[in-house]
């Protein structure tokens, strides 16, 4: 459904050298970026912050033209082919509202109704059921400027289903939000790609978002694509380390056992960490078992927070030599 | 596109009603803005209180010809007056979001707002119209009546073509906004005057370069029967419609022209 | 009065941190310049003198004008009767300045970058490309300067005046376009007060507004000259004094009702 080959977007950024003198820069903010998502994915897009997030989904959305490289969306060229493709996807960016902020909610639901040509028939279909399914009704009529952020959200994520889109591209679909509206969007995006089969790219910094929604994931850091796999795979690959949790039948001095170290100690239990690729849980719980009585135990997963953040520090930190031409 | 001018219709009594919602506010406004264009219209008759006429025209037929770029100004400025906010919608990304509808960028900037306030400028135009037409000894018919709403309409048109074109300057800095009230506003103020009282080299840019002596001075030599004081060729006066449909052409290729650099470069 | 240098400072920075924006604003005022001129010019067709006024001082009142408009900045404002909407003027209550005194050093320090950068430009542009009159010795111009200053104080009392009816109203934005739409014409920026009908003028000089625009270029242009020039001078500093006081008054009383009525 999304296809991307050897893309690349080139900024002009003038820097200031002395007083009066400017150097023209060209920086790179995609560079060579390929990778296709299937239709019915859910993708999740992660990256630190300038690393090239935003130009690439305004490339897929046909905002920016590409310096360099192929785009195709649902087999359409987004630059080229920018209202055709417009009337196939949606769009949500974050802090940007695109209901008309003094109507009431659902005279946005009609304008874009109209924007979109959406037939009548699916239209009152669609705004029935997602009215069930977000709880539109106690604010279907109040003005867009006077509902709180979670039913503004609620109403944006209506807005961008009325005309059937097959590919959705969110960015930070839930920043700001609280946990139980959070949960809220994740649930109506699940069950909108489940249902209807919705591509669904999202750019966001919330792990939670990614743990339980995406089962793609790609990270971008400065403009280059440093994982591209599914969710599994990236703990696998970066998982590092894991933890084992015991419960022993009374308190002992912190076991030490081959290939694992002891974190943390209370009372009978303790926490052993070792890593994934020098031992095993088997083989930790064996050795544990040889020096002290156990009780219980429990096997921890590294949370993404973690492996995020390994792969963003494994990156090799090169210095990129500036490519830069004066005036 | 009939689908097009229905969600433009829409979307402008949609807008009324919003403003509306305030009532007080809008009333407020009504009444500022009715006072803005009196006060410009105590200036041009203070003027008049100096010297007895301006050029050729006496004062009834500078009111005539102040009377036309008022109303068409009004009008233009209720249509299209919201291109002001053009940079804001850069600045904070709603632009981007239209560009990511299945519409015309120029379509959804227009029909974002609608500055309805403006209507009492357009009264205030036709009050000063009312003023002028009795003050002066001209044969009307319907003929001549509708002739004046259609001048109306196109000088608004008009200077809603030079407002689309100047406003452009916006997506290659945001801050130069402020330089399109020079042509929008200033064209605002040049062609509530007789063009002749201007040297010849700014005549000829009203005239030939950014049109807007189309708005009033010609269509005000043809209604009011006057001879031409600069002796330009008598079709001119005639020439309104044609010259706002090619300056809406015009302008149209510079929006998609500015549009085409700000997906290249910005974003 | 450090306090002061630093708010005039600021106020300095946050305009001078838009310099495509002062170029922008440069070009229009430049081209009024030119547009207004022209039609001023244009009334000189069939006399010499207009309201002691002849061609080259008329020009000369055009381009001081432009020049004059961002420094007085007689437009629109409306910051403080935002933040009085907003609440945020309980912070600036809290605060150990006087509100009065800290916007109007702000302010000041916004009138000198546009003075250098908004305000010569224009006029220069003007002086080059029309013979206009200019102050007839230094001491004049010394006297301009001074006259612009208590200009600018004026103007900014004013403004803090109508932006102060926000604590009593909710849609202040009618009466504050009201308000400055007569300061505008009273003020003789959009046509001298020389060339009103004489019971325009006496009203018209009941009022603070020529103390805005009119009488700089009185002084700049030669129009009240010898002791003229001071008495000019006194009456803008009496209206300077007047409005800062009235201003000072009327924000108390906004804020007495503020804290009664629980903001």
């Amino acid at each position: 459904m999304i296809e991307v080959e050897h893309l690349e977007k080139r900024f002009v950024a003038w820097q200031k050298r002395g007083v009066l003198r400017r150097e023209r820069r060209e920086v790179p903010a995609v560079d060579d970026l390929t990778f296709s998502v299937a239709g019915g994915t859910v993708c999740g897009y992660i990256g630190p912050n300038g690393a090239g997030k935003s130009t690439t989904v305004k490339m897929l959305t046909g905002i920016l033209v590409p310096s360099a490289g192929r785009v195709a969306v649902g087999g359409l060229e987004p630059s080229r082919q920018r209202i055709k493709l417009a009337r196939r996807i949606g769009t949500m960016f974050g802090q940007r509202v695109q209901l008309w902020w003094d109507l009431p909610l659902i005279d946005s639901f009609e304008l874009l109704r109209h924007i979109y040509r959406v037939p009548a028939a699916r239209f009152r279909e669609n705004l029935a059921t997602f009215r069930e399914l977000l709880e539109l009704d106690p604010f279907l009529q109040t003005p867009v400027r006077q509902l709180s952020l979670g039913q503004r959200v609620r109403g944006e994520l209506t807005a961008v289903m009325l005309h059937d889109p097959e590919v959705l591209f969110l960015d930070e679909p839930t920043i700001r939000l609280d946990v139980d509206a959070k949960e809220r969007v994740r649930e109506f995006l699940t069950e909108v790609n489940r249902e209807r089969g919705v591509t669904v790219l999202l750019t966001t910094h919330d792990l939670a978002d990614i743990e339980r929604l995406c089962n793609r994931i790609l990270m971008i850091d400065r403009g280059r694509l440093i994982y591209d796999g599914d969710v599994d795979d990236l703990l696998a690959r970066y998982g590092g380390e894991r933890t084992l949790v015991v419960d022993l039948e009374e308190p002992v001095a912190p076991l030490e056992v081959p290939g694992a170290r002891v974190e943390r100690v209370d009372g009978p239990r303790q926490w052993l960490r070792f890593r994934r690729d020098e031992t095993s849980a088997a083989a930790v719980t064996a050795a544990v078992a040889q020096r002290a009585k156990l009780v219980d135990l429990a096997l921890e997963e590294p949370d993404i927070e973690e492996v995020v953040r390994r792969i963003y520090t494994s990156q090799p930190r090169e210095s990129q030599p500036p490519r830069s031409s004066l005036l | 596109m009939a689908d097009s001018v229905r969600v433009y219709l829409w979307l402008i009594s949609a807008a009324i009603r919003a403003q509306l919602e305030y009532r007080v506010s809008f009333a407020l406004d009504v009444i500022g803005m009715f006072l803005v264009t009196f006060l410009d219209f105590v200036a041009v008759l203070v003027i008049f209180h100096n010297v007895p006429q301006l050029g050729s025209f006496t004062v009834a037929e500078v009111a005539f010809v102040y009377a036309l770029s008022a109303m068409s100004f009004a009008l233009a400025e209720f249509a299209v007056g919201h291109l002001d906010a053009l940079s804001e919608m850069v600045r904070t990304g709603s632009f981007d979001v239209m560009l990511a509808r299945p519409r015309g960028t120029l379509f959804q900037v227009l029909a974002a707002d609608f500055r309805v306030r403006r209507l009492g400028q357009l009264l205030q135009g036709a009050a000063v119209f009312v003023y002028a037409v009795g003050a002066l000894d001209v044969p009307w018919n319907a003929a001549r009546i509708a002739m004046v709403v259609v001048t109306v309409l196109f000088g608004a048109a008009i200077f809603s073509a030079v407002w689309v074109f100047v406003i452009c300057v916006v997506f290659w800095a945001i801050e130069g906004r402020e330089a399109s009230s020079a042509f929008t506003y200033g064209g605002q103020f040049l062609t509530q005057f007789p063009i002749e009282i201007y040297s010849q080299w700014l005549r000829r840019f009203l005239a030939y370069l950014v049109p807007m002596a189309f708005v009033s001075y010609f269509p005000s030599l043809y209604m009011l029967d006057k001879e031409d004081p600069l002796g330009l060729p008598s079709f001119l006066r005639f020439s309104a419609p044609i010259v706002a449909v090619g300056a809406a052409i015009v302008a149209g290729a510079m929006w998609r022209f500015a549009v085409r650099h700000y997906r290249s470069t910005g974003g | 009065m450090r306090m002061d240098w630093e708010l005039a400072r600021s106020g300095y920075r946050r305009y001078a941190a838009y310099p495509a924006a002062t170029v922008a604003g440069v070009f229009t005022n430049t081209v009024f310049g030119f547009l207004r001129g022209y039609v001023l010019l244009a009334l000189y067709e069939h006399r010499d003198v207009i309201g002691g006024y002849d061609a080259s001082d008329t020009l000369t009142y055009t381009w001081l004008t432009q020049g004059l408009i961002a420094i007085v900045y007689i437009w629109g404002w409306q910051d403080l009767a935002v933040r009085i909407h907003s609440g945020d003027v309980a912070t600036d209550l809290a605060r150990p300045v006087d509100p009065l005194r800290a916007g109007l050093s702000f302010d000041y320090g916004r009138a000198l970058y546009h003075a250098l950068f908004r305000g010569v430009p224009p006029f220069l542009v003007g002086a080059l490309v029309f013979d206009l009159t200019g102050p007839s010795n230094p001491l004049v111009a010394v006297a301009f300067a001074l006259s612009v200053v208590f200009a600018t104080g004026v103007s900014y009392a004013w403004r803090f005046l109508y932006n102060s009816v926000a604590f009593w109203v909710l849609h202040y934005r009618g009466p504050a376009v009201i308000a400055m739409l007569v300061a505008n014409l009273f003020s003789g920026f959009i046509i001298p007060v020389a060339f009103f009908p004489d019971w325009l003028k006496t009203i018209a000089y009941a009022t603070p507004f020529p103390a805005m625009v009119q009488m700089p270029i009185d002084v700049f242009v030669g129009k009240a000259d010898g002791i003229e020039v001071l008495y000019t001078l006194a009456v803008q500093l009496a209206w300077l004094v007047g409005l800062l006081l009235a201003s000072r008054a009327v924000f108390a009383a906004g804020t007495r009702r503020l804290v009664i009525q629980g903001g």
